[in-house]
């Protein structure tokens, strides 16, 4: 061990040293209760009924592979993420270049438009629950029969598209305030140039903005996956997962599972099913993005 | 007398000096319904009756709040001196001996006084674990003025296919009002507690004698295509997420014609402040359709000691406070007869100032006294319950069914395939849970 | 000059018009925290009516509001705190001395993040409850800063990765230590970017919902479980709830206001430049 040290550069040393808490932290963090995960995915235990106990083999995994709510689940978990990226990257791209124009407010229009990235996910989900959304007292539901249409029974015929309206609404101002930075470091001149040349403001948009956004887009993309794909408290709030298992996702079914059913074998199986499944997102896509943050 | 008159406030002084440095601190548990707030605003009256005491209140919302106190108890965390927690939970958490029996409750107590079905519910081998702070049954309620314009007759005793007829005749969606109102939101003390006598009045049962599910069952089938076809034409939109606490506002709103739900609700929407029907409010009881058995449930909120918490004794002096005969007075005298905690005492339902406020009393009572959950359908069931079954695994089971009636009522799915999914994944719970 | 000003007009109209759809909920919000519960309730809504502050007295009267929002402040500044102290060391490694395995150390600690919670709800809860951290500040500050501990890593890494070498090359020539090199050279030199970091963590911590209901009780109890005690109670009480949802969010939206100039530098530094 010694010699190892010593063999290795000062470089290397300190790099030990300075990353040893936070790495050490974290793999406490990840390690202890996975190992205790992992361990109960192995065991029949229910919260509720200690006489249930003993090994479980792969029963808790064949019972939740089996269970066709995993798949709706999942399916659910990547529609949510897909569509909620597509909104706000896209969304928050072009309200990016419309906030960067002058205009007359512009410092209070901004404070407005990012306001409901501080708010708290459990309160957006109840404002938008009791006060937009509601069938009967809803503004919403005022405002389409205002234009002679049928009220919109959002949480019940439309759970995921509203969840993903929900979730877009908190995001979009994440990605516009990200956005909105990097194109103020836009080269002026470049814009300028181009305008010199003939380019209509769509061709400057694609060939100079875009392009100079692809970075920040990517961060973007990647912290909102991080959250997205652990997206709970709307879901808790508004719909419960319903009606059927119509906006379920997978934190959600193991929610389910562990504090519904208080299955805790059931759900730690779930856990590490989940970790997998962040894993291979973590490499399929982090790794494609993480390539715009090189360089 | 006169002696101990002189001296108790002179030892209640020193108590004071002595103990206010170090008074007991109990943390209790509870849900944000209305009657609970009422008792955490009483919290200074308590305290000044027990200054040694100290009250800290844990107030959240029902699903959390039951995941919270489960896996607290469950994990012997301790955190809680004093837990509500219902009918379902006191005789399975009582089975597993984590819950404090209650043998020693002192004399002017008075434990016969509490409803017979109710003290049943919270008994575990014939000993109390648990004291009812208010308990329910389920009946009718409906809007006379409606019923009067529609030329409406409510008999003793209505039927399911009464109120299918008069929710065709007060439906008015342009003006806002719907046929009837009920529970949509899943869960299993949601919808499924609803559903559950709704169910049982059709003949239906959750189990047969050996455990195995029936709910692909024939009565299954009627009862939730009825309520279902009910729903859609004469429900309020957004019924999928309407459960009690949706369904209270939109009847006292004026936008039900009739709602069959708790019978502890008739105290807030017979109460005018509260509620914009209070004078038009018709009173009936839970509509039967093949059969009387079961067509109403029996729940009660009951305040528990864990046997993780630190302080029983000042825990069962408060939880002794807080379902007494004083108790019910305090509250009638301090925010009106029609707040008090219903459905627990006979005493309160013998009080001349309740019956006068309360009309709806003799229905409540009589509604609670004739719930039966240990005979909840017409054939024989292994369970005791009438709007859930006692075993640990239901609250999983009721959960899944419930979203999958869910999608039925919103038409996501048909009632068939809703109902054998649900059969699906109860028979899965089960098998897995070792029961056959 | 006339047809700028017509676009600008244009502009204005438009980005107002967005602004305001997009802020409605909250005004909608604290618009019904100041009306009746019959109001709130009304169809159709109503714009005008007589503000009466009863929800936020119905509140104040239930739950101690004060004790709450410390809660939140304390936690959420703490762990924050925490996670700068642990993660600026590790940030500085990885971008200054980096190995084959940084990116590999980089994209773990993000996918950490990427596990539902509720999947190790349990053994967190029986690890907490063996260690006496149920309901105390330390314990969901601890909790809050390995939340937020990737994220504020691979942010300070991004930032740090962007100063030119040379200038801390310079400093090492005048001897200055890697203790000393960070603090008199990297810190300043990355302030707006670390603040940012800061704010976001604190942001992050504030409205955490999940932990914060289920390791704490009353003590450690912070904002989010306020709200808990208010959401869906019986009877009406969407004025009642509007107010306390006011009161939870207004003193992170206010600060997330002051602070947006300094986020907006702070992540111009960094990441997206």
């Amino acid at each position: 061990m010694r010699d190892r040290a010593s063999g290795r550069t000062v470089g290397g040393m300190r790099t030990l040293f300075l990353q040893a808490p936070a790495v050490s932290m974290l793999l406490l963090w990840m390690l202890v209760p996975l190992g205790m995960t992992l361990w109960f995915s192995f065991q029949r235990y229910n919260l509720l009924n200690p006489m249930i106990s003993g090994f479980a083999g792969l029963d808790n995994y064949t019972y939740l592979l089996t269970d066709p709510a995993l798949w709706t689940a999942m399916g659910n978990t990547l529609l949510l993420v897909g569509w909620v990226l597509a909104i706000t990257v896209v969304g928050g791209t072009l309200l990016a270049v419309l906030f960067q124009q002058e205009f007359f407010g512009r410092g209070i229009a901004r404070l407005l438009v990012i306001a409901p990235f501080f708010v708290m996910p459990t309160v957006s989900a109840l404002i938008w629950k009791n006060m937009m959304m509601h069938p009967v007292n809803g503004v919403l539901a005022w405002l389409f029969n205002l234009f002679g249409f049928h009220a919109v029974d959002w949480f019940s015929s439309l759970p995921l598209t509203s969840i993903v309206i929900i979730v877009s609404w908190e995001w979009l101002p994440f990605a516009l305030l990200i956005l909105l930075t990097a194109i103020q470091s836009l080269d002026d001149d470049q814009v300028e140039a181009a305008r010199m040349d003939g380019a209509g403001p769509i061709a400057i948009f694609w060939f100079i903005t875009l392009p100079h956004l692809k970075r920040a887009i990517s961060v973007v993309i990647m912290i909102e996956m991080i959250f997205l794909l652990t997206i709970f408290a709307e879901i808790f709030v508004t719909t419960s997962g319903g009606p059927g298992l119509a906006s379920t996702n997978l934190a959600y079914l193991i929610y389910i599972r562990a504090l519904l059913d208080f299955d805790v074998g059931g759900a730690s199986a779930g856990g590490v099913i989940a970790i997998i499944l962040a894993n291979i997102v973590a490499i399929f896509l982090v790794r494609t993005v993480a390539k715009n943050l090189e360089t | 007398m006169r002696l101990q008159h002189a001296i108790i406030p002179l030892a209640g002084a020193m108590a004071l000096a002595s103990v206010s440095a170090n008074a007991e601190t109990i943390t209790v548990a509870t849900v944000n319904n209305n009657d609970m707030i009422i008792m955490q605003g009483l919290t200074d009256e308590f305290e000044k009756a027990h200054p040694d005491i100290k009250l800290d209140w844990v107030v959240l919302e029902e699903n959390v709040l039951r995941q919270r106190l489960t896996t607290d108890i469950a994990t012997d965390g301790g955190q809680f001196d004093v837990m509500t927690i219902g009918t379902y939970e006191v005789p399975i958490w009582a089975k597993q001996g984590w819950l404090t029996q209650l043998d020693n409750l002192p004399e002017d107590y008075d434990k016969a006084d509490i409803l017979k079905p109710i003290r049943d519910g919270l008994s575990h081998d014939g000993s109390l674990y648990a004291l009812p702070f208010y308990g329910e049954s389920s009946m009718m309620y409906y809007r006379k003025d409606l019923f009067d314009k529609a030329g409406i007759e409510v008999p003793e005793q209505p039927t399911w296919d009464e109120v299918h007829d008069w929710a065709s005749k007060v439906n008015d969606p342009d003006n806002g009002v719907y046929g009837i109102c009920l529970r949509g939101k899943p869960g299993w003390g949601e919808n499924m507690a609803f559903l559950s006598t709704l169910v049982n009045t059709y003949g239906g049962r959750w189990f047969d004698e050996d455990w195995h599910p029936e709910i692909d069952s024939p009565a299954w089938h009627k009862a939730v295509n009825f309520y279902v076809d009910l729903m859609n034409n004469y429900g309020p939109p957004g019924a999928t997420s309407n459960g009690f606490n949706e369904n209270q506002a939109l009847f006292s709103s004026g936008k039900c014609g009739m709602w069959v739900d708790a019978t502890s609700a008739a105290g807030r929407i017979y109460n005018p402040d509260e509620s914009k029907v209070a004078d038009e409010l018709g009173f009936a009881p839970a509509p039967i359709a093949e059969t009387p058995k079961g067509s109403h449930w029996l729940w009660s909120w009951a305040l528990a000691i864990p046997k993780s918490s630190h302080a029983k004794d000042a825990a069962q002096t408060f939880i002794t406070w807080a379902t007494s005969k004083d108790y019910v007075k305090l509250v009638g005298e301090k925010k009106g007869w029609t707040s008090v905690p219903p459905g627990t005492r006979e005493s309160t339902y013998q009080n001349a100032n309740y019956q006068k406020a309360a009309p709806f009393a003799d229905f409540v009572l009589k509604a609670i006294q004739t719930a039966d959950p240990t005979d909840p359908s017409a054939k024989p069931v292994p369970y005791t319950g009438v709007q859930y079954a006692d075993i640990p695994e239901f609250q999983a089971i009721g959960t899944q069914v419930g979203q999958m009636i869910a999608a039925a009522l919103a038409g996501q799915r048909s009632v068939d395939q809703a109902l054998s999914a649900a059969q699906r994944a109860a028979d899965r719970t089960m098998r897995q849970a070792g029961y056959y | 000059m006339n047809q700028t000003l017509s676009k600008k007009l244009v502009l204005t109209l438009l980005a107002w018009f967005i602004a305001l759809v997009v802020f409605f909920p909250i005004f909608w919000m604290i618009l019904t925290s100041f009306k009746t519960e019959g109001e709130a309730v009304a169809t159709p809504p109503s714009l005008f009516f007589d503000p009466t502050l009863a929800g936020y007295h119905e509140v104040m009267a239930r739950a101690d509001y004060v004790k709450f929002a410390l809660n939140s402040v304390i936690v959420s500044v703490g762990s924050t705190l925490l996670a700068l102290l642990v993660a600026v060391p590790a940030a500085y490694s990885m971008a200054f001395l980096p190995t084959p395995r940084t990116r590999g150390t980089l994209l773990w600690m993000l996918s950490t993040k990427m596990l539902p919670p509720v999947g190790v709800l349990m053994p967190i809860y029986l690890i907490f409850r063996d260690l006496g951290l149920l309901d105390s500040l330390t314990g969901l500050t601890i909790v809050y800063m390995l939340m937020n501990l990737p994220i504020v890593v691979w942010m300070l890494y991004t930032f740090f990765k962007d100063v030119p070498r040379d200038i801390l090359e310079a400093g090492r020539m005048d001897g200055a230590g890697t203790l000393q090199e960070v603090l008199y050279l990297l810190m300043p030199l990355t302030l707006p970017g670390i603040a940012s970091t800061g704010l976001l963590s604190v942001i992050l911590s504030w409205n955490e919902a999940f932990w914060s209901l289920n390791l704490t009780t009353s003590d450690a109890a912070p904002l989010t479980a306020f709200i808990a005690s208010f959401s869906s109670p019986e009877g009406l009480f969407w004025a009642k709830l509007s107010a306390a949802s006011t009161m939870a969010i207004a003193p992170i939206l206010i600060l997330g206001w002051m602070t947006q100039k300094q986020m907006v530098r702070g992540l111009t530094f960094g990441a997206v430049k």
